[in-house]
């Protein structure tokens, strides 16, 4: 493709709470097997977008643990491959990532240095599957100076965690909100922009020369009505990582046959780092049901409606329904939890007891592990 | 002009290095190994059973292994590529997969053990090693080949054969090694009627490669040279120091149907005496099933292990089933065995069957049932009481399949008489799921 990719996956979402304490929203675990940034990356593998960047600044250690080599996304190749890039000070800057626009400003030269001619930017907390080539051809064929790619939402969703699109019809922006508490529009951005290189520069140059550092409320909202920014609508699954509730819906929404169906069994697939764990295990006594368990399990109790992500043991004689218990935790006999989100690498006591009253409750139990 | 002899002290060397003897057919498997050497069998859900020596190379510090292939080497290749998924791709050294090759003076298949690790003398040679490991590629274990090394290195051998005590009265269906109470080799006897010892030898060697290569030279010419029957021999006579390491842990040869079945259910047990489990000694693979399974509203498992990407409607009981396997509803799966990308039709029962890769099984057939009676064709192969079926086959909707019996191919409704595959009977056909 004649293009290279930015994954912009610096920022901390106040939203997730307790989720975000240990880890970069782009490291959360997805679906029992991925991270959140495995569907972006992904996504850029496929598209044959074989020189990407991704700008990391919040809990940067969590990501970089998961992107400790390229080879599982192939971009382990000579030409291109895949950069991580962390905040630096320099002879002329001794600022953190100050916004989505600094954060490129601050690589530039990396953009400066590149050759080819469009940039794809896209978010590390989107969960979606899609061929960027697409988004491109529409942006030739509008002659557009930027595109977004948007999601039209259903009548009923919380709009105040999205950006917020109106489109004249024919496809071109005209309007633009931030996180707005009410409005009539139905359209949002998924955070996921095509434009050329040499505007990018341009842009993100004069950006910086203003003192402005945020992309959406300082480039697009800002030119809306000076550059040709077009929508481009996608119909297929979107979801982003971007508070507690969506989080745990966007798990939830693996348990749904068609949306397995498009990312877990239609091509091309989704990569993550291989961590060789053994198949999960059923003994005596499991009893599973509407359920999505990872490798590396082992379960003795009942699992309803639920997403066990790697390495989750389950005590005998355990409940767990509409839950999603992270990665490596240790669940103690005859516990029950119900409505909850389990924080990754925990030893939750025997004879526990979580339930989630009203909404999602996520559970963190400090516990030193003594067993097994 | 750099080249190795002028590099003076400082050329590649490597203490030991590991040879993989992966090509034989292992034909007691059946259908199983018609299409697939026996190495690149599937074991354990996700592993194929080559992964379990591969792994041991690497957790032992072995990073340089040749595996040699023969038989039916596509998927072997295929799977071990540049050895990524054990940490052998190296710059130096990693896995390197040895064929068969055409000679400017005639051209040989390998013929024996022996001779296929003759016919690569020079590739071992490019790592000048000390020590030279020979392994086989179809037993299932876990061990430190570096304290075998130690061993070796301790009593100043020439060979060190890894030997397993087996009960008495078992003995005499191994090659067993006789002692003296160092562990120093005096005799071998291969099948003895009346066994005088009970360490059974595990086909696992270190030769001091000085040694090993001078015999192998030496027994050029010897047809189907052969490490049990020529070489170990041979050193013996000379008057070489043989020693018998003894290991105790768990290992298990998967050579017959029965016992491959046997090890994959031993898997299945609380804490198995082989356990994957463990953070310590990990077997590697290439994994190719990221994804998390689904188990339905309607579907059940228990005492099973089940990978990633499968999709679980109906009931599994005491099972091992592979990634990306589709068990319809109502359909239930009990003591069996059921590899990658199988697809069991709704309502079917599945009892005791092993059935390999990409098979189709159509709905409402009944797999496993009927008398226990010796198979016509090949009775030593097929009788444990187990349904086998090959990769890729396909079985119609609604029928009925005996035990000890075998299947291979696109089988259509009208083989089955009277809808009805009786035990000890065999089915190979031609033809592939499409």
């Amino acid at each position: 493709m004649r293009a290279i990719g930015l994954i912009l996956a610096g920022g901390n979402n106040h939203r997730m709470k307790e989720l975000s304490t240990k880890r970069a929203i782009a490291a959360m675990p997805v679906a029992g097997s991925y991270r959140g940034i495995d569907f972006s990356l992904s996504n850029m593998s496929n598209s044959h977008v074989q020189k990407v960047a991704v700008l990391t600044q919040y809990n940067s250690r969590s990501l970089n643990e998961h992107l400790s080599s390229s080879k599982w996304w192939d971009f382990g190749r000579k030409q291109g491959g895949l950069y991580i890039f962390t905040p630096m000070v320099t002879a002329d800057n001794n600022f953190w990532y100050r916004g989505t626009a600094d954060c490129i400003y601050q690589n530039l030269d990396w953009l400066k240095q590149s050759h080819e001619p469009y940039v794809v930017i896209a978010s590390g907390d989107g969960v979606y599957k899609m061929d960027y080539n697409k988004v491109l051809e529409y942006h030739i064929e509008k002659k557009a100076d930027i595109t977004v790619v948007c999601k039209d939402m259903p009548e009923d969703t919380d709009m105040s965690r999205f950006g917020v699109v109106k489109d004249d019809g024919e496809g071109r922006l005209i309007d633009m909100e931030e996180k707005p508490m009410a409005t009539d529009a139905h359209l949002v951005s998924c955070g996921i922009y095509i434009i050329r290189r040499r505007q990018l520069i341009e842009l993100i140059e004069k950006c910086a020369q203003e003192d402005r550092y945020d992309f959406v409320r300082d480039i697009l909202i800002r030119y809306k009505n000076v550059k040709k920014i077009y929508v481009y609508r996608m119909d297929s699954y979107w979801n982003s990582i971007s508070s507690v509730e969506s989080y745990y819906q966007t798990n939830m929404d693996f348990l749904r046959p068609e949306v397995r169906r498009h990312f877990l069994q239609e091509y091309p697939d989704i990569y993550s780092k291989v961590q060789d764990l053994p198949p999960a295990k059923y003994n005596a006594g499991s009893n599973v049901h509407n359920s999505l368990v990872a490798s590396g399990c082992i379960i003795n109790g009942t699992v309803e409606d639920s997403v066990l992500f790697k390495k989750v043991f389950v005590g005998n004689n355990c409940v767990i329904k509409n839950s999603i218990i992270l990665n490596d935790v240790y669940l103690g006999d005859n516990t029950y939890i119900e409505n909850c989100i389990v924080e990754s690498r925990d030893t939750i006591r025997a004879n526990s007891r979580y339930v989630g009253e009203n909404g999602v409750k996520v559970v963190i139990e400090k516990n030193e592990r003594y067993v097994i | 002009m750099f080249n190795v002899a002028t590099r003076g002290d400082s050329v590649i060397k490597k203490e030991m290095i590991a040879m993989l003897l992966a090509g034989g057919q292992g034909s007691r498997l059946g259908v199983l190994t018609a299409k697939v050497a026996k190495p690149a069998v599937a074991f354990g859900g996700k592993y194929r059973i080559i992964d379990f020596p591969l792994s041991n190379c690497i957790n032992s510090g072995i990073d340089t292994v040749g595996v040699l292939t023969q038989y039916q080497p596509l998927r072997l290749n295929t799977h071990i590529g540049i050895g990524m998924p054990w940490d052998l791709d190296r710059n130096n050294g990693g896995v390197t997969v040895l064929s068969p090759y055409e000679k400017s003076a005639g051209s040989d298949w390998y013929s024996g053990t022996a001779n296929a690790i003759y016919q690569n003398i020079d590739y071992i040679d490019t790592y000048n090693p000390d020590y030279v490991l020979i392994l086989s590629g179809d037993h299932i274990y876990k061990m430190d080949y570096e304290v075998m090394l130690e061993y070796h290195k301790e009593n100043n051998a020439a060979v060190t054969i890894a030997c397993m005590p087996v009960p008495w009265e078992e003995a005499g269906r191994f090659g067993v090694v006789i002692t003296d109470e160092h562990g120093q080799i005096s005799e071998f006897e291969e099948k003895p009627a009346n066994p005088r010892s009970n360490l059974a030898s595990m086909g696992i060697y270190i030769f001091t490669w000085k040694l090993l290569r001078e015999a192998l030279i030496r027994m050029k010419d010897v047809p189907h040279c052969d490490f049990g029957k020529h070489i170990l021999p041979e050193c013996l006579e000379q008057g070489e120091r043989l020693f018998a390491y003894e290991y105790n842990g768990y290992w298990k040869d998967v050579g017959t149907l029965g016992s491959y079945w046997e090890a994959n259910m031993e898997l299945i047990d609380i804490i198995p005496e082989f356990n994957l489990y463990e953070e310590f000694w990990k077997i590697y693979t290439k994994s190719d099933a990221v994804p998390p399974l689904y188990v339905s509203r309607e579907g059940f498992i228990e005492r099973s292990i089940v990978c990633g990407n499968s999709n679980i409607e109906g009931t599994v009981i005491n099972s091992v089933i592979g990634a990306g396997v589709f068990v319809g509803k109502g359909a239930v799966v009990r003591d069996s065995i059921i590899m990658k990308n199988t697809v069991i039709g709704a309502g079917c029962q599945v009892d005791r069957s092993i059935i390999a890769e990409e098979v189709e099984v159509g709905e409402n057939c009944i797999l496993g049932v009927g008398e226990n009676i010796p198979n016509k064709v090949n009775p030593k192969v097929y009788s444990f009481g187990l349904v086998t079926i090959g990769e890729n086959s396909v079985i119609p909707p609604g029928v009925q399949i005996g035990l000890n019996t075998a299947i291979s191919g696109a089988t259509e409704i009208g083989d089955y008489p009277s809808g009805m595959l009786g035990s000890g009977e065999t089915l190979i056909k031609a033809g592939e799921r499409s």
